[in-house]
């Protein structure tokens, strides 16, 4: 079953793991789109962060190049701070107007 | 060297005198303090600022404009009285350019011959007098624009010196811009008055015309002779050395160009449109400069460019029939209206036709001696106007005085008016007489193109004059007592009885400054009768010490007997050229119009009274007669109406300009502004309006179309790598 399961494995092509990256990337895409809850929108983005780092490490592993594994290092990273810096912001979003819907913020436009 | 290399450098260093210098020209450098009757004005000037500036709220810059100018006389005088030779008198190197074959030298010297003389003695003499009147007149304006005043008044002496001594044109023109300057200062003195500054602006502008063609004339002086210095210039006449240089069109157009100059300063018909208008400005300035003085530049031009007006005798037949119909035309005009000083202003326009007349017909001796003696007679009615102004509120229409020589303190104001008033009326043996028979009895003399009907017009001209002067005197100061005041009521009043506004009213009588002014004035106004009967230096002509005066100038040739004319005018005294000389009732025409100009002079003079003094009511009829009749009635009506000249002017000049303006404004406004700068600007604006809705302030529609761009994007990548194979990723 074990064995089984690893031949299964050893047979997954490159295709596999972009469908996958693909899929976690729209999952966060309608997520985002359709959701108004400011924390759900923002760990959408952090889905649709990690689908891009899987299609990094399996172009790595394709080519046989570390560039992608080193890539995804400097975007979780840059996930990490930007988290930090996103839930800080919806805090204070949060303190002005008690809630936490995205259209409450409209004010911005022309 | 070539004509092109110009080299400038210090006078003294190069021979600046023309090829054969003029021999009766002496450079007097001994005379330097001559320069004083010029800088005795200007420190004046100068006095009167630092005055205005600390606020001086004393008499003050009156008394330094007085005795500065008391100066300038006194070194006239002195100056009269030393040579009677012309002499030039250097103050300082102006401008001096000399090049290989050619120069252009402008010194600031002074050119001294006894039409300077002439000239300066009643500019300076008159000025003193009437700033000492006006320091009375200006008082209820103390410590507001009295310093103002007089530092205006000195800039007009400044360049009323400058245009008459100068040794050249550009030190003329120099002055002649002054004077207008002066002017348009002194019009616009009452700035809170629009009419006042509408007035200064339309004697500028007027006189800008006759300026361009001072410039011009100038140009072409010194382009055609190579010089514009008055004895070299004369010289080069003298010997006929012009002739080599002579290009007959420039030297033809010379003489036109220097008259639309004189026309426009001295107010011709042209022309003449603003001088009634400046009686906007305080009266001394009136009588001062748009009477006696300023408005008599254009006669100085004339008389000290003579030789070149003769050069060209159209010229003069043109310059005689101008000064012949403006004298009619302001005489009409100022037989009909009601204000006191313009009826002196139509009068002065009138009497400067005259002198025009006098210039056209030859004699520059009698336009020469008329503004002598009218600088007398009109400064001492425009004076008395003045007195008349301040101290009934400034009420000038004669309908509304009556009577003023029997008002206690007015009767020097009466009777010095009727000294002016006899003079301007050419009443036998007063100053006016004489000097107008001098030029009147020369058109019938002089022969030219119409002089005759001329003449006969100027006689008809001088029976108007004595008619509507003693119609002023007859209404303001004969008859029974009576007044309203104006409506310029002093607050600051200097009467200890005072009086109520509008009903108490009390005028109050001229004290001693203007009544001393006024005495002394009427007193040189009836004297001035007395250089006509002194005998002359010269033994051939004759006309006493104002041909004397004008015999020593560059105008000499239109003296009675002087012996150069040109042959293609006949001008004959000495009866030795055996030309016609003409005669008007068989007797020559100097003794008939003697005769004559008594008998018309009486006339209107009668007429004056019978209307205006014996019956009055008489008048009032014979107006509304003239007014009933239909085929008459255009008369009367197109007199008080100015002949509807400005009207003219405003329907020929006014009113296409005012239209091109606005054309341009609207052209401006729509089409450079409208389409094409505004139109640029739109351009972005309509582009941003398509794609404004999309920044609606909703996170997600951002998303949206961030996540449609990104599709759009890769699709078109993907179909681009479809259509180059080959490209892209296997």
């Amino acid at each position: 079953m074990t064995l089984q399961l690893a031949v299964t494995f050893s047979q997954l092509s490159l295709s596999h793991y972009l469908v996958m990256s693909s899929v976690l990337f729209v999952i966060g895409l309608v997520g985002f789109l359709t959701r108004r809850n400011l924390i759900v929108m923002f760990l959408c983005t952090e889905l649709m962060f990690q689908a891009a780092a899987i299609a990094f490490v399996a172009f790595g592993r394709y080519w046989y190049d570390f560039t992608g594994q080193v890539f995804v290092i400097f975007i979780l990273t840059v996930a990490a701070a930007e988290a930090a810096l996103a839930l800080a912001l919806v805090v204070l979003l949060y303190r002005r107007r008690s809630t936490l819907n995205a259209d409450e913020w409209m004010e911005l436009s022309e | 060297m070539t004509g092109t290399t110009i080299a400038i450098r210090i006078a003294e260093s190069i021979p600046a005198v023309p090829a054969v210098p003029m021999a009766d020209v002496v450079e007097a450098t001994s005379h330097w303090w001559a320069g004083f009757i010029l800088w005795c004005p200007l420190i004046s000037l100068v006095l009167c600022g630092l005055c205005a500036a600390f606020r001086v709220k004393s008499k003050l810059p009156a008394w330094i404009t007085v005795l500065s100018l008391a100066c300038s006389f006194t070194f006239t005088v002195i100056l009269g009285n030393l040579e009677d030779v012309p002499e030039r008198i250097n103050l300082f190197e102006w401008i001096a350019v000399f090049w290989s074959d050619g120069s252009f030298v402008a010194n600031f010297a002074l050119y001294i011959d006894s039409l300077t003389i002439l000239w300066m003695s009643f500019v300076t003499g008159l000025g003193t007098l009437i700033a000492l009147y006006a320091s009375e007149y200006m008082e209820p304006d103390l410590g507001k624009g009295y310093a103002r005043f007089f530092a205006g008044v000195s800039v007009f002496l400044f360049a009323m010196g400058c245009l008459v001594m100068g040794d050249n044109l550009l030190m003329l023109y120099l002055g002649w811009e002054g004077v207008g300057f002066a002017s348009y200062w002194l019009i616009g003195y009452y700035y809170r008055r629009p009419e006042a500054v509408a007035a200064a602006k339309k004697a500028f502008i007027v006189n800008r015309i006759g300026d361009l063609g001072l410039a011009l004339a100038i140009y072409l002086i010194w382009a055609t002779f190579g010089t514009i210095q008055y004895n070299e210039l004369m010289t080069l006449l003298d010997e006929g050395t012009y002739a080599t240089v002579y290009e007959h069109w420039s030297v033809e157009a010379i003489p036109y160009l220097l008259m639309l100059a004189a026309f426009g300063k001295s107010a011709q018909l042209p022309l003449y449109i603003w001088l009634p208008d400046a009686m906007e400005g305080p009266t001394p300035v009136s009588a001062l400069i748009h009477a006696a003085t300023m408005v008599t530049a254009g006669i100085y031009l004339i008389a000290r460019m003579y030789p070149f007006f003769l050069l060209e005798p159209t010229s003069l037949h043109v310059v005689a029939w101008v000064g012949g119909l403006t004298a009619l035309l302001a005489a009409t005009i100022g037989m009909a209206q009601y204000d006191i000083k313009r009826i002196f202003a139509y009068s002065t326009v009138s009497q400067l036709g005259f002198m025009f007349l006098g210039l056209g017909v030859l004699t520059t001796y009698g336009a020469s001696y008329h503004v002598f003696t009218h600088a007398f007679f009109k400064a001492v009615l425009f004076l008395t106007a003045g007195a008349v102004m301040h101290g009934f509120a400034g009420q000038l229409d004669l309908r509304k005085l009556s009577g003023l020589r029997r008002m206690k303190g007015w009767r020097i104001v009466a009777w010095t008016m009727f000294v002016g008033c006899i003079c301007l009326a050419g009443f036998p043996f007063t100053s006016g007489y004489f000097s107008k028979d001098a030029i009147l009895a020369e058109a019938f003399v002089t022969q030219g193109p119409g002089f005759e009907i001329l003449g006969w017009i100027a006689i008809f001209t001088a029976f108007l004059t004595a008619y509507y002067t003693f119609r002023v005197w007859c209404r303001v100061c004969a008859g029974p007592v009576h007044f309203e005041p104006g409506d310029e009521l002093h607050d600051d009043d200097h009467h200890d009885d005072g009086h109520d506004e509008g009903h108490g009213f009390h005028p109050h009588a001229p004290r001693f400054a203007i009544n001393f002014v006024l005495v002394v004035i009427a007193a040189g106004a009836l004297l001035a009768s007395v250089p006509y009967f002194m005998t002359n230096e010269v033994s051939d002509i004759k006309g006493g010490w104002i041909a004397d005066m004008v015999n020593d100038s560059t105008a000499a040739s239109g003296i009675p007997g002087h012996a150069e004319h040109p042959g293609t005018i006949a001008h004959d005294h000495s009866g030795d050229h055996g030309h016609h000389h003409g005669s008007i009732l068989g007797m020559d025409p100097h003794v008939a119009m003697y005769y004559i100009s008594g008998v018309v002079g009486g006339v209107g003079l009668f007429l004056a009274f019978w209307l205006h003094l014996w019956r009055r009511q008489d008048a009032d009829r014979l107006r509304s007669w003239l007014l009933a009749r239909a085929w008459i009635r255009w008369l009367p009506v197109a007199m008080e109406n100015k002949w509807y000249v400005d009207e003219v002017y405003h329907a020929l000049v006014r009113a296409p300009l005012w239209l091109l303006g606005h054309i341009f404004h609207g052209f401006d406004r729509y089409i450079i502004d409208g389409l094409l700068v505004d139109g640029t600007a739109r351009l972005p604006r309509l582009v941003a309006k398509w794609f404004q809705p999309l920044q609606n302030g909703m996170l997600q529609s951002y998303a949206i179309t961030m996540a449609g761009g990104a599709a759009l994007i890769a699709l078109l990548m993907i179909l681009m790598m479809q259509f180059f194979e080959g490209g892209g990723v296997q």
